[in-house]
């Protein structure tokens, strides 16, 4: 039983292909077969986060084109052995796919994978019409900011209406500080607002930056706070019960060194 | 500390500002993603209106969803019809 998820959001910049790279990689660890798919074509960026940019040969465009097989363009992540990419094409543009290209690429690759995992481009245009096509369920992505918010409810309306239905959400950075003195807007406003069901949270984390500027996904560091976040994530989309995670129990040096103070 | 600084009138906290800005942007998406119910409902409260009055269609309907505020100034959204009538009663045919 394959299952194919578009990981969407609509607003740019709210941590698409970062979560696309954690949640593949994470549930590579837990031994799933895992193909990845950059569906963001003249912008390709999975690769890089993922730390794969230069072994790539073929791309998306080659399989549809048939200047390649399949197999030839899936790239094999040599540290997690059930992991695969299939990258983007950089130089053509999103209208050298169509939806229904997508649509049978989706299937011949739910043949092979337990999960396939798109990662769908910024925007409601062509790009994002082809990420869903194939899709059976969406993953949601946003931040606690009116605006991308905002563009998070666009998307859902859009994905009912192209009939994938509940959406799930992933509540990114969020500043456990700013959100315990009122200055950010909690997870429970944002499902109020949305009124879709919560797949998982994740906190605004540096270790995220560090772990993409390295090409190594956060899921795999077991030090990181975002990583754990997302390490929860894969157990529930693989159907364990795993509680929301306790954003208080790190937020920052500060609190930290208060902490040993107090108990001290 | 928090509750005096409440008690005292302080401004609301900018995540609640955030989220009621947003509940009222959403209203205003939300409708004008809905063009087609609109004008299945406009149709229907024309037919219903016809039953009663003499609409004067000539000078076309307009109907669209706004924001109000409450009585505790919640913002809360409003079905907004504006019909012109040519006769108050119906004329019979």
């Amino acid at each position: 039983m394959s299952e194919v998820y578009v990981i969407t959001s609509g607003k740019g910049g709210v941590g698409k292909t970062t979560t696309t790279a954690n949640l593949g990689a994470g549930l590579a660890i837990m031994d799933k077969k895992v193909v990845l798919v950059d569906a963001d074509i003249g912008l390709r960026n999975l690769d890089v986060v993922m730390g794969l940019e230069n072994r790539i040969v073929f791309d998306m465009i080659d399989v549809i084109e048939g200047n390649c097989r399949l197999k030839q363009a899936l790239i094999k992540d040599k540290r997690y052995p059930t992991l695969h990419l299939l990258p983007a094409a950089q130089t053509k543009d999103k209208d050298a796919v169509s939806p229904e290209q997508m649509k049978k690429l989706c299937d011949q690759l739910r043949e092979e994978f337990d999960y396939v995992i798109i990662d769908c481009p910024a925007g409601i245009e062509q790009g994002f019409k082809n990420a869903i096509a194939g899709a059976d369920k969406a993953i949601v992505v946003t931040t606690p900011e009116i605006s991308a918010v905002r563009d998070a409810d666009r998307i859902i309306g859009l994905l009912e209406a192209n009939e994938i239905r509940d959406p799930l959400l992933i509540l990114n950075r969020i500043r456990i500080n700013m959100v315990k003195r009122g200055d950010m807007m909690t997870l429970e406003d944002v499902t109020e607002v949305l009124a879709i069901d919560v797949l998982g949270i994740v906190p605004d984390d540096e270790s995220v930056v560090v772990s993409t500027n390295k090409g190594e996904p956060a899921v795999a560091d077991k030090n990181s706070f975002a990583g754990q976040a997302f390490r929860d994530i894969c157990r529930r989309m693989n159907g364990e019960t795993v509680p929301l995670m306790d954003l208080e129990q790190n937020d920052g040096l500060m609190s930290k060194i208060k902490k040993i103070f107090v108990r001290g | 500390m928090e509750f005096l600084k409440n008690f005292f009138g302080r401004k609301p906290q900018s995540g609640s500002v955030a989220k009621d800005r947003l509940k009222l942007v959403l209203i205003h998406d939300r409708a004008n993603c809905n063009t087609d119910l609109l004008e299945a409902m406009k149709n229907d409260i024309m037919q219903v209106i016809a039953k009663y009055m003499d609409i004067d269609e000539a000078a076309g309907m307009d109907i669209n969803i706004s924001q109000e505020t409450d009585d505790d100034n919640n913002p809360v959204p409003v079905l907004y019809a504006n019909i012109p009538i040519k006769n108050l009663r119906k004329k019979k045919k």
